[in-house]
This record gives structure tokens, sequence and C-alpha cells, in this order.
């Protein structure tokens, strides 16, 4: 069992879903409730790891973090970061947009008729009535970051305990014939993926309502 | 403080929202038919709809002037809000639902005053229950509470009453009552009930396709509808199309062939005396009866004042309520209202022949 890549796998997500419940929140936020007309670009913008093929998306952000590109990240733990908030964005924002949307509108008119701020009524009503929706895309966004592959294998490389992650060591391990070590792993991950998903509905009440297109 | 309202709000093609109005302390009735324009009106005064021209202010405190480009966030404003069903928050209990807008009060200030406006409105035992496990007239109280507790300057209520029952309507509404007589805010009450706001107005105002057509006393209003839409909203429950068929000057009456089920002002079709007006004959004119004030009888009845007498079959009988109502076929359709005791010394069961009495001067001509 490859307990570094595990270790290292469960590190990165956790780091990547905390920082995309704070994005997304005033993300998901904005996109439910502007009533800009351009909304519908930034939604796509954000949607688009959905349909990209996860190569293309790490070609440009090696592109970007390479050591001809500006930021210089590609092949660190850093990097890989940056490149799963982007690549689970929409996994975080979706569930979450959609539940804020299914929040009565009059509960929050009347939480402004009490005198209270645009914050206060997110805090105090929008937020506690989407705590389904909010799970949901915690729990998918970690798990989306656990099975990524061609991102990180782009991005990251193939570094131990660096950038080398779950998925990609099954497959350095399917490269060298190793089939059993390679197997236990996999299990592993299906287990998991497994007991992810069976949490995730189970915990709501409206199967699929909040869940992404993917 | 009175409140002034003018706004214009487009709405769609065709249907634009402009309504000038004066609301002094006290209850405003706002009554139309659903699709008025009512709610729109409510939530332009709120602030949850930004009205495209106008200017609304409670006394000399202006809460929106499109000239001077003054629109005050909802949040600013103090106004009281109720809405149709409650929308009180399900994950706090009824008490923290009342404390909700008293945020900025120390802790032992806002437990006093939830308390005490929750004994007022009769829900003390329950104030820490979540709104799932309260009754639908619970629910509207403490909504109620909710909104008065932040002493509002202003307070609107959207159909309050129009998803409970009528024992409850009636409790609801000497609460409001007890309200107004306690504190000398304006309130704006929307509905389309003819029986609120009999019980509730001081002032009347109709809104019909965005416009305000009528005002006054709820009786000055209600009694005499000139419109032909008011007259259904104010529980004219029989509208008939007619023609005046003879002009009795002396008698002070006219003579009038109704529309009935035999096409239009057919020899069969019944006539009613209704009040004279300025009519000629051969005018159309529409006659409204209320319900109630229609009597019946299984005899031809003898010796009465009542001019119109009309033979016809019972085609429906159900009881409404308390109220039993009786169509009956007379060459037209009439709705009429019974008691349950009426009907039953009467013994009457539908296919019955029967008499339908209506004075004349329950006859109203509308527009």
């Amino acid at each position: 069992m490859d307990w570094q890549a595990i270790g290292l796998t469960a590190r990165l997500a956790a780091l990547v879903s905390i920082i995309l419940l704070v994005i997304s929140l005033p993300l998901a936020h904005w996109l439910t409730f502007s009533r800009r007309r351009w909304t519908f670009l930034i939604e796509s913008v954000v949607s688009l790891p959905l349909v990209l093929p996860p190569t293309v998306l790490g070609f440009y952000l090696l592109m970007a973090m390479g050591s001809r590109g500006p930021f210089r990240l590609a092949f660190t733990f850093e990097g890989l970061v940056i490149a799963s908030v982007l690549y689970s964005l929409p996994f975080a924002v979706q569930p979450i947009a959609a539940a804020f949307a299914l929040v009565d509108p009059s509960l929050r008119e009347a939480s402004a008729t009490l005198g209270a701020s645009g914050f206060r009524t997110f805090i105090r009503v929008t937020l506690p009535l989407s705590i389904e929706g909010i799970i949901a895309g915690l729990v998918l966004s970690f798990a989306h970051t656990v099975g990524e592959f061609g991102v990180v294998l782009m991005v990251g490389g193939n570094l131990p305990g660096i950038t080398r992650t779950v998925s990609i060591s099954i497959y350095d391990h399917v490269q060298a014939l190793e089939y059993g070590r390679a197997n236990q792993t996999a299990l592993v991950l299906l287990a998991f993926s497994l007991l992810v998903l069976t949490a995730v509905y189970g915990l709501r009440r409206r199967p699929w309502a909040a869940a992404p297109i993917a | 403080m009175t409140l002034a309202v003018s706004v214009t709000k487009r709405l769609g093609p065709g249907f634009t929202l402009d309504v000038q109005l004066i609301a002094p302390p006290g209850i405003t009735m706002l009554f139309g038919a659903s699709g008025s324009g009512k709610t729109t009106l409510l939530r332009c005064i709120a602030g949850l709809t930004r009205p495209d021209e106008g200017r609304l202010a409670i006394g000399d405190r202006v809460l929106f002037d499109a000239k001077d480009r003054i629109d005050l966030p909802v949040q600013d404003r103090q106004v009281g809000y109720v809405f149709q069903q409650a929308a009180l928050f399900p994950h706090m209990s009824l008490r923290d639902n009342i404390g909700y807008g008293l945020n900025r009060l120390g802790v032992d200030e806002r437990r006093t005053r939830v308390s005490t406006i929750g004994e007022s409105f009769r829900i003390s035992q329950i104030l820490d229950r979540p709104p799932a496990q309260v009754s639908g007239g619970e629910r509207q109280r403490a909504a109620l509470a909710r909104a008065l507790v932040t002493e509002p300057s202003l307070l609107l209520l959207d159909e309050p009453l129009s998803a409970l029952d009528q024992t409850i309507q009636s409790r609801i509404m000497d609460d409001l009552r007890r309200v107004n007589e306690a504190r000398r805010i304006p309130m704006l009450y929307v509905t389309h009930s003819h029986r609120e706001v009999y019980a509730l107005g001081q002032q009347a105002v109709v809104i019909d396709a965005g416009r305000v057509i009528a005002r006054g006393t709820p009786h000055e209003v209600l009694d005499r509808p000139e419109h032909g839409i008011l007259a259904n909203l104010a529980g004219f429950e029989n509208v008939f199309d007619a023609a005046v068929v003879e002009r009795r000057e002396r008698a002070g009456t006219m003579e009038c062939r109704l529309d009935g089920s035999a096409g239009p002002q057919s020899n069969t079709c019944p006539t009613l005396e209704v009040p004279l007006n300025s009519s000629r004959v051969g005018d159309p004119i529409r006659i409204a009866i209320r319900a109630g004030d229609i009597l019946v009888g299984i005899e031809e009845p003898r010796g009465l004042s009542a001019r119109n007498v009309l033979r016809g079959r019972l085609v429906e009988l159900t009881a409404h309520g308390p109220t039993m109502v009786a169509v009956v076929d007379a060459g037209a359709q009439f709705v009429v209202h019974l008691t349950p005791t009426g009907v039953e010394s009467l013994h009457l069961t539908p296919g019955d022949h029967v008499w339908l009495i209506v004075k004349t001067y329950s006859c109203r001509i509308v527009g």
C-alpha cells in the first residue's frame, strides 16, 4: 500500500475543499442572486472544467506555472493545490448555488424588512437553510480532487511525497506491471468514493436536487 | 404619521401600476381581484420592488423619490411586512423569529420584549417551538408579532388571513383591531375578501388593473358598487346583464329583462323590477343582487310588498362553512345563501320547485 501517496492525496483534497468553500460561498451567492445580465458568462467559465478535458486545463496551467510562465509553480505541491481548486470549482459552486436558489425568497425579504443587512440575511437565513447543499459541495469537491488524474500529471508530474497522488501511483504500478499493488490502491479509492457518495445522497432528502450535472 | 404614496411601475405590456393614495394612521384596506396590482404596490412601499416613477413618504421621512434619486434600502425603511404565508424562518423557534429584528438590543431587553408581545398574541406557551410544529393561525400571529415588535412606522399586510379558516380569521382580526387602537400607525391591508374589508377597514381603496377605481369607507365603496368588477368582489354573487323594457316613473322603478338561459332577453327570460335611473327603454344595464338578499319560498307567496317573485327550480345545494349555497334556475341562474335551519324547515332538495323573492331595492344597478 502506498501510504505516502494516500497521505499526500488526503492533505491535498482537504486543503482544496477548504479553499473551495471559502471561494464558492460568495461566488455561488453572486451567481444566484445577481441581476446583472452577464452572470451567465461567469457561470460558463466556472463550469468549464466539467466539459474540458483535464489535459487541456493542465496544459494551460503548465504554460502559466512552468519555468517560462509567470508563476513558476509547476511540479510543486502549491501548484497542484491551485490546479485542483480550478478543476474542482464547479463541483463546489453548483450544489451550493442550487441550494441557495431553493431558499424561499420571501424569507430573505422578511429578513430585510426586519432591518437585517444583506450580510446578516446571508449568515442567519440563506446559509443555515442551504447547509445540505454546502456539505454536498464540500464532499464532492474533496472526492473529485482525490480522483483527479490528468491535471495532476500535467501540472504536478510524479514526484513522490510532493505531487504523486493516489491515482498517479496506481498508474505507476500498472506501468511497472505491478497489478497486485495497483489493485490494492484502486480498491481503497473505490471504497472511498462509494462511501462519500452514499454519505452525500443519504444526507439529502431530495436526491439529485443539488447534484452537479457532470 | 401619514403614508403618502404615488407610484408608477410598468408590469407588462398594457399593464401599468399607477396609484396615488394617502393612508392616515389606522387600517386602510387595499381591495381588488388577484392580479390587480395590490401586492406589487405593497412591495413597492416596502422597497422589495423598485417603482419606475413616483414618491413614497411616511410623514416627512422620504422612502423613495425618483426625482431626487432617493431609494432607501428595505432594511432602513422601518416598515413591517406580514406575508401571506407568514414567512417565518423554519430553522428558528418562534421566540428567535420574533426576536430577529431586535438584534441591536441587549439580550435582557430583547427577551422582555419578545415575552411581552408573545403574551399579547397568545403564543407564550409555544414560543420555543419551530414554526413547523404550530398551527397556521399561530404562525400568522407569530409573524404579526415579529413585524410589530420592531415598532415599525408602517405595517403592510399581504392577505395575511387568506390561508386560514373563518374562526381563526375572526380572532386574528380582533388582534389587529387591538393593535390598531394601541398604535397609531398606518396599516395597509391587501385582501380580496369583502368580509375582511367590512370587518377591519376604516378606509377602503379599490384597485383594478393597476389603478384606484374607488375609495371611501367600506360601506360607501362596497354597498353602492359603481363598477361591475367591484360588484363581484363586493359580494354581489348575482350579476346579470339586462335591458330596460319599461320605465315606471310614478312608481320610481323600471322593468328589466335579464339575459337568461334562453339567450339575451328572450321572452322566457325573467324580468326584474329595479330602482329607476336615467336609462332609457332598450338600454343595456347590469343588475347586481347579493345572494343573502334573496328569499326562497316553496309556495307562491301572497300579500308581499316585494315586486319580484320568480318561479324556478332548485339545481344545486351545497354547504360552504355555516352557509348553504343554493343555485336556482328561474330562466336565469340565481345564487342564494340560506341558513342550514332554513333549508331544513323547507325540506329543500335539488329538483324542487321554489319561488324566489327579491325586493326592488335589493337590485343594484352597476356600471
